[in-house]
């Protein structure tokens, strides 16, 4: 066991990085606690290490510290999170610490905060539909537990209410089983943040949640650590307690630009956009600790949020993010000012999941054709849109016309509904045959002919009169 | 062995270990990091400082800790037992790991590749006495019941064979005893080992000359790849690649199929694990497991075994190769490959060149998909192998000007463009028929038995790409003055493109008899989609409304001809008979 050491040989302070010297026995990716003059603490973490040079990242920020009257406790352990059962309701801080007048934590064990990789072999696949009663998430795009799906939003567009819908209807099918809540806060607004609090607090289910909050104005380094603890209380409640847990972290955007920052003043080679070369890497280790294990009864299911500066799919964040999520859920803007919520932007976002969660016994045999030919026709609607504006809606065939009518209608009924508004998967595929019963069979050639015999709304009538 | 070189540590960053008192030891050897003795090799010397990539998490280490040489390159085990497994990025089987250590991965672990305790029945095939030299195949092992793999002579070994016998052997034991010329002896067992970063000899390399058949009608009719020929997918997220990657490993004709999934999602390769065991192999009847190696380094595991990741999947199926199998090797993502290299070089604090990426990212590139290929094996019997590489690509942003798709376009002969507008129409897989290219579509003629069906199945090909391409362009028209201005024929032409599109190369990978369909099957789709395309030109020059023939019901059949099984394919030559019929019925209605 090596034991705590202390220095006073801090050699220089550059941005959010901190210089030590003269220093034996550091371990990188260790964490220090550093004193102030003043006799305040402040937290950090190894980078880097150089024979007796150590590179020390500051979580709160290095306004204060000064070279001489600083002392550097190395305290030879990785950051650590304290867990046991009387986690769940608490609220912490970004560096979890708890931050609620609740009383500390006794701690049944201390994890690292930055876990190890799940071995591939041990996943279980995840193929157990969430019902979240949003008609465009669970009929087009379904959530199964274990999964990653983010949220792809923008600026002044309501990923809030629907990660709070999501948290408040989100459900496995004829089951009742431990469900918890957490949710990581990166850089978001007192307010977006307690929107989100209040709603758990209205439907009982904050006894179930865990909190880690960093505010818009809480340091923004921390933000790096802030989704490992949030992750490091999943995998305690999933893989110990047998919890299935929903994570929702928000927003990912804010936690790349710390990462950046830190990454600058390295004075490391950017990558695109000045974010550093193992963004994709280092998100990775965040968003591959959602899932299942082989004989374990518990599951992490995970719904980060990010916005994407101007909207722009291809910004680093999303692209990443995208390459790494099983799907993603994408808002679109020109849907949220038609007044569409969610506006979810149906034909980009994806579930890569779905074909494995839905279908007979887990949702409903026509499930798979049906999206297929709702995805068709909608795409098909929207080129008939996008037609229609550049040369008036005159010069569309008969048949374009139709298909727009039913994007229109399709957006207005299947894609839009109240935030409270909680449809179960059978009204979700019975509203999309409803709106498909406008075509004739021979254009719905993505759906087996038994199906529609079965499910069409107008075969169904006729059946019941004969 | 016994004096192994001891170093210690002076510098910790991330990925990259820089160690004093190393002298004396040589670039890519392995060597063990630490207290944790964690696994590490060699990427740059001075003087007596060497850097090390290291293969795991490095949180916990620091300076003044050990770093011993083992004095061998990273190399992987070769023989019986490799087929059904399933690696790390540096050849640790995923299974046992589990077995020892739990479901998360531990630091330091060493397990061999190859199982030291499983006997396996070895059938010689010479007798003692005979003359071998390197790549000479000694005896057999049945692995799997589709592979009897091939015990050969490891390079360097050759001389008198003594002492060869059939029995039950564990990787590691004697199977056989070679004397050379100058008296040394040296042992041949099950098992031998090959240094990853160096591909293996062969004696002579051929052009490719036949196709991998993979049963993905676009792939298969349009855009071919060969047996021995590289082929690469680009595209943005959600297009996928990585279906695509999972169809081809399943369907390809080949003997072998090594799947290296470089720093991508867990669970696709749990889906993998979960689903080779199930699916059978059409040719064969067999599970689908019984021919593959997977080797999975996942995004959130270690950058430096994920570079290392490639080669391992590489150096396997040269080995099977060498054997005289068809051998394809799927590695997804490359660019994951490209952006790990991007992160030691980064480290090592070398000059970038474009994106951050080394200035060797090219070579580097080019140097693996050269390791592919159709060769005359070495040793006897004389046998040819192939080795096929599928890449995929994901650029940023879909970007195909990124470093790694320029680099991979290069020296690749088959290039399957992935376009997000294909994927977000659920049009799958989302290839795109106007800027995909096959530099082996010759070959396409002699996958058919009959060669007038062969020169048919070309020019249809041929036929159709015009169609599409006739349609790329009047869609343009119709976007500036509407579809009325078109001609009864090019209205014609653009409904056969629709439905060559719909019909023919949209394909489902989920459906029970869409996910694969041979060659034969896709001659007669394809030939009935043009057939009534001829009718139809027959029709309006006849006089008939395009609309009565958009309207026929047997359009309906063609739609839906893709799920009529293999067995019943004369139900395919029958809609033809069917759409003859049709159209007659209009002549005659215009004629009264």
């Amino acid at each position: 066991m090596l034991s705590i050491k202390e220095y006073q040989t801090v050699s220089s302070i550059a941005g959010p990085l901190m210089m030590v010297e003269m220093v034996d026995e550091a371990k990188y990716g260790h964490i220090v606690d550093i004193e102030l003059a003043d006799g305040s603490i402040r937290h950090g973490q190894i980078l880097q290490v150089e024979n007796d040079k150590v590179l020390v990242q500051v979580f709160e920020g290095t306004r204060g510290i000064d070279v001489e009257n600083s002392t550097v406790r190395f305290l030879a352990k990785p950051l650590e999170l304290a867990v046991s059962p009387e986690i769940l309701g608490r609220v912490f801080s970004g560096l979890g610490e708890p931050k609620d007048d609740g009383p500390p934590i006794i701690p049944d064990k201390r994890l690292d905060i930055n876990s190890k990789p799940i071995n591939p072999y041990a996943r279980n696949y995840p193929n157990e539909f969430i019902q979240t009663g949003i008609s465009s998430i669970d009929g087009l795009n379904p959530l199964v537990r274990g999964q990653k799906l983010p949220i792809f939003s923008g600026a002044g567009l309501p990923h809030d209410q629907i990660t709070a819908q999501l948290a408040r209807q989100a459900t496995v099918l004829g089951k009742a089983e431990a469900f918890a809540v957490v949710f990581a806060a990166m850089g978001i607004t007192f307010e977006a943040a307690q929107f989100f609090i209040n709603d758990l607090h209205e439907t009982g289910a904050i006894e179930r949640a865990v909190m880690f909050v960093n505010l818009a104005n809480d340091p923004a380094i921390e933000r790096i650590a802030t989704p490992r603890f949030a992750l490091t209380a999943a995998e305690y409640l999933a893989f110990e307690l047998d919890m299935h847990v929903l994570v929702i972290l928000n927003d990912m955007t804010n936690y790349c630009e710390a990462l950046r920052e830190i990454s600058a003043a390295r004075k490391e080679v950017p990558g695109r956009r000045g974010y550093p070369g193992y963004l994709y890497t280092d998100l990775a280790t965040v968003y591959e600790r959602a899932g299942r294990i082989k004989g374990k009864k518990g599951s992490i299911t995970m719904v980060p949020v990010l916005t994407m500066p101007e909207d722009d799919k291809t910004h680093p964040v999303p692209d990443l993010t995208g390459y790494i999520t099983e799907g993603q859920i994408i808002l679109s803007r020109p849907l949220h000012r038609k007044a569409i919520s969610p506006p979810v932007d149906v034909l980009p976002s994806l579930s890569r999941l779905k074909d494995k969660g839905i279908g007979e016994g887990k949702t409903r045999e026509d499930h798979a054709d049906l999206y297929n030919q709702l995805y068709a026709a909608y795409a098909r609607g929207k080129e008939a849109q996008e037609l229609a504006t550049i040369m008036g809606e005159a010069a569309l065939s008969e048949e374009d016309k139709k298909y727009m009518t039913f994007a229109d209608k399709f957006e207005a009924e299947y894609v839009s509904q109240d935030y409270y508004d909680n449809r179960s998967v059978e009204q979700t595929l019975d509203l999309g045959w409803e709106l498909l019963s406008m075509f004739d069979n021979v254009e719905l050639k993505r759906i087996d002919i038994k199906l529609i015999e079965k499910y069409m709304p107008k075969f169904r009538k006729s059946e019941r009169e004969a | 062995m016994a004096d192994k070189k001891v170093g210690r540590i002076v510098k910790v960053a991330g990925p990259v270990v820089v160690a004093e008192g190393m002298t004396g030891v040589r670039m890519y050897d392995v060597v063990r990091v630490g207290n944790l003795n964690i696994i590490g090799e060699i990427v740059e010397l001075r003087g007596d400082k060497a850097s090390i990539q290291v293969y795991e998490e490095t949180t916990g280490i620091g300076p003044g800790e050990p770093v011993t040489d083992t004095q061998v390159p990273l190399s992987v085990e070769l023989g019986p037992g490799l087929i059904e497994s399933i690696y790390d990025g540096i050849q640790r089987p995923l299974d046992l790991l589990m077995e020892a250590e739990g479901a998360f991965m531990s630091r330091g672990s060493l397990m061999p590749g190859l199982n030291r305790e499983k006997k396996w029945h070895f059938q010689p095939v010479i007798t003692d006495g005979t003359k071998v030299s390197p790549g000479d195949i000694i005896g057999h092992v049945q692995e799997t019941t589709l592979i009897a793999h091939k015990i050969m002579v490891p390079f360097g070994i050759s001389g008198t064979v003594h002492k060869i016998a059939e029995g039950d052997y564990t990787v590691d034991e004697t199977v056989a005893v070679c004397k050379a010329e100058d008296g040394t002896e040296n042992q041949l067992k099950l098992m031998q080992q090959w240094p990853v970063r160096n591909s293996r000899e062969v004696k002579k390399r051929l052009t490719p000359n036949s196709l991998l058949i993979t049963g993905q009608r676009v792939i298969d009719s349009f855009f071919p790849v060969s047996k021995g020929g590289t082929a690469c997918i680009p595209g943005p997220f959600g297009t996928g690649k990585t279906v695509v990657q999972h169809q081809l490993a399943k369907w390809v004709d080949a003997d072998v199929v090594v799947y290296v999934g470089c720093g991508e999602r867990g669970n696709e390769m749990t889906d993998v694990l979960t689903e080779f065991p199930e699916l059978k192999d059409p040719r064969s009847g067999e599970p689908l497991m019984k021919r593959s190696v997977l080797i999975a380094n996942t995004s959130n595991m270690p950058v430096a075994a994920r570079e290392a990741s490639v080669y391992t999947g590489i150096t396997i199926a040269e080995y099977f190769r060498d054997m005289g199998f068809t051998v394809a090797v799927m590695a997804d993502s490359t660019s994951r490959w490209a952006e790990a290299m991007r992160e030691i070089s980064t480290r090592l604090e070398e000059m970038p060149a474009e994106e951050g990426y080394p200035a060797y990212l090219a070579a580097r590139i080019a140097a693996f998909y050269e390791r592919a290929g159709r060769v005359q094996c070495i040793g006897t019997p004389e046998r040819e192998g192939t080795l096929s590489i599928i890449g995929a690509v994901s650029p940023p942003g879909g970007d195909l000007s990124d470093s790694v798709v320029q680099a991979t376009l290069h020296v690749v002969k088959v290039f399957w463009s992935l376009e997000g507008r294909l994927a977000y129409q659920r049009h799958f897989p989302a290839i795109s028929w106007l800027t995909s290219y096959s530099f082996y579509k010759d070959s396409l003629k002699d996958c058919f038995e009959d060669k007038e069906q062969g020169m048919e199945m070309e020019k249809m090909t041929v036929d159709a790409m015009g169609l599409l391409e006739q349609e790329a362009e009047l869609l343009e028209i119709v976007r500036l003055v509407g579809a009325e201005a078109l001609s009864p024929t090019d209205r014609l032409a653009l409904e056969t493109s629709r439905s060559i599109r719909e019909d023919f190369l949209h394909q489902n990978a989920f459906h029970d008899i869409d996910t694969h369909t041979s060659m034969p099957k896709q001659y007669e789709m394809l030939k009935t989609i043009l057939h009534f395309h001829k009718q139809g030109i027959v029709a309006i020059e006849a006089g008939v409304e395009t609309a009565d023939i958009f309207k026929l019901a047997v359009r309906e059949d063609i739609a839906r001809a893709k799920y009529i099984p293999q067995a019943d394919m004369s139900k395919i030559v029958d809609i033809r008979k069917t759409i003859e019929e049709q159209m007659k019925k209009l002549h005659t209605s215009v004629a009264t």
